[in-house]
Parts: structure tokens; C-alpha cells; sequence
């Protein structure tokens, strides 16, 4: 018949340096101390983490000799495991990790700046259709837009450029808006995205 | 009204630490050492 010892005298045999008590106490009380860690984190991992820093509070505690709980051993060490399983949930309060499940996903709900696949092809429809509406401008009007929209220099700069007065650089440009929304309408094209 | 639980009821899970962890903790303990000195305690690992 097997005799079963109890946690007060493991206990004193594991503080009087008898390192088999501790053994037989740790598994004694794995399954119940991780199981009750896993059913407040839900994560192996995590069990395992605060399982062992538990036991390393409950050997410093016994080591030291100012453990007092006799034969309260259990409830002990679930109020330790029940400490750091709080600190844990205040450590990552601070530190929010979202985990996707098959009912919500993070994703779903944020997005980036970048424009998707489809926008970006009108995008680009929209660019080159419009460098094909320039290309029907003028000469000196064209020029002016391009140097002002494109290369993105001021009137001083353009008149500079082209050799003529500031004012007749704002005249083309003027010209060259009103030309390009008349070939727009005339031609029925929609340029939005 | 009747109360829907339509939530995914969570089973209560028996696990049990890895026997690695146990054995870590076996060697933890057999290294910690403490010492006391006048009346201050100190941890010593012995490894």
C-alpha cells in the first residue's frame, strides 16, 4: 500500500534540504496549478512562464524560511500563480497585442495609406490620359503647365525659363486650364477616380 | 426572453507543466543557496 505524505511534513523535509519533497510536491500539484493558470491565459506558453516563475517564489519563500501557511500549501501557491497572473495581464494592458480569431480580424478594421490594385490602375489611367490632353495643348501653353505643375517652378522661374514677362507666363497658364477643360468636355472624358 | 449563448463556450482544459520546466526548477532549487549574515539575508546560486 502506498502511503501518501502529506504537504506540511514535504514541507519540512524540503526546508531540513531534502530536495525530493520539492519533487514530489511540483508534480503533486502540476496539473492543478497549470491548469488553473491555462484557464485564465489560455496560452501553453504563458502557462509555462508563470508556472515556473511560481515555484521559483514558492523555493526563494521556503529557502528563506518565512513561510508560515502550514498545511495550506495549495492555496498558497494558487494565490502566488493568481498575483502573477494579474501582473501579467497589467504587463501587456500596456503593451496591447491584438490576436485575430475566425469571428473578428484586426485587419478588417485598419488599412494602410497605399491605394489598392484597382485604384492604383485608374490612377495611372487617369495620369496618362492626361499627359495625352497636354500633348494637344499649344506649344508655349503646354511648356508653361508642365514647368509649373510638373517641375513645380513659380511664375519668376518660368518666365525666366521662356523669356517672356511673368504676365504673360500666368496668361498661358490661364489659357492652358481653360483649353484642357474645353477638350475635356468636348470630349465627354471623365477623369475621376 | 431566452437567453442566446450563441459565444463558443470555453471547456475547461487539464494541462500540466513540461517535465523540463519541473526539472528546472528541481536544479533552481538545488542551486539556490541562501546565506544569512548578520542578520541580512543573501541568494547565492551555486553553479
Amino acid at each position: 500500500m502506498e502511503v501518501k505524505i502529506g504537504d506540511p511534513t514535504l514541507i519540512k523535509r524540503y526546508i531540513n534540504g531534502d530536495e525530493r519533497a520539492l519533487a514530489i510536491l511540483i508534480n503533486r500539484h502540476n496539473q492543478r496549478i497549470s491548469s488553473f493558470i491555462y484557464s485564465k491565459v489560455n496560452d501553453r506558453g504563458i502557462t509555462e512562464d508563470i508556472f515556473q516563475d511560481t515555484f521559483i517564489k514558492v523555493i526563494r519563500t521556503l529557502k528563506k524560511g518565512t513561510y508560515s501557511e502550514e498545511g495550506k500549501f495549495l492555496p498558497w501557491v494558487m494565490r502566488i500563480a493568481h498575483n502573477l497572473i494579474i501582473d501579467h495581464f497589467r504587463k501587456n494592458r500596456r503593451m496591447p497585442m491584438y490576436q485575430g480569431s475566425d469571428s473578428f480580424n484586426i485587419f478588417s478594421v485598419m488599412g494602410d495609406d497605399q491605394l489598392n490594385a484597382e485604384s492604383q490602375i485608374i490612377k495611372d489611367q487617369i495620369d496618362s490620359d492626361l499627359t495625352n490632353l497636354i500633348d494637344e495643348l499649344p506649344a508655349d501653353q503646354r511648356d508653361v503647365l508642365i514647368m509649373r505643375i510638373y517641375k513645380d517652378m513659380s511664375f519668376k522661374e518660368i518666365s525666366e525659363n521662356t523669356g517672356v514677362s511673368i504676365n504673360t507666363a500666368l496668361g498661358r497658364m490661364r489659357y492652358a486650364l481653360i483649353n484642357l477643360r474645353k477638350i475635356i468636355s468636348e470630349n465627354d472624358i471623365v477623369l475621376t477616380n | 426572453m431566452e437567453k442566446i449563448y450563441s459565444k463558443e463556450q470555453r471547456q475547461f482544459e487539464l494541462v500540466e507543466a513540461k517535465q523540463e520546466t519541473v526539472q528546472f526548477l528541481l536544479n533552481f532549487s538545488k542551486s539556490l543557496e541562501i546565506i544569512e549574515a548578520k542578520g541580512i539575508q543573501f541568494e547565492a546560486m551555486l553553479n
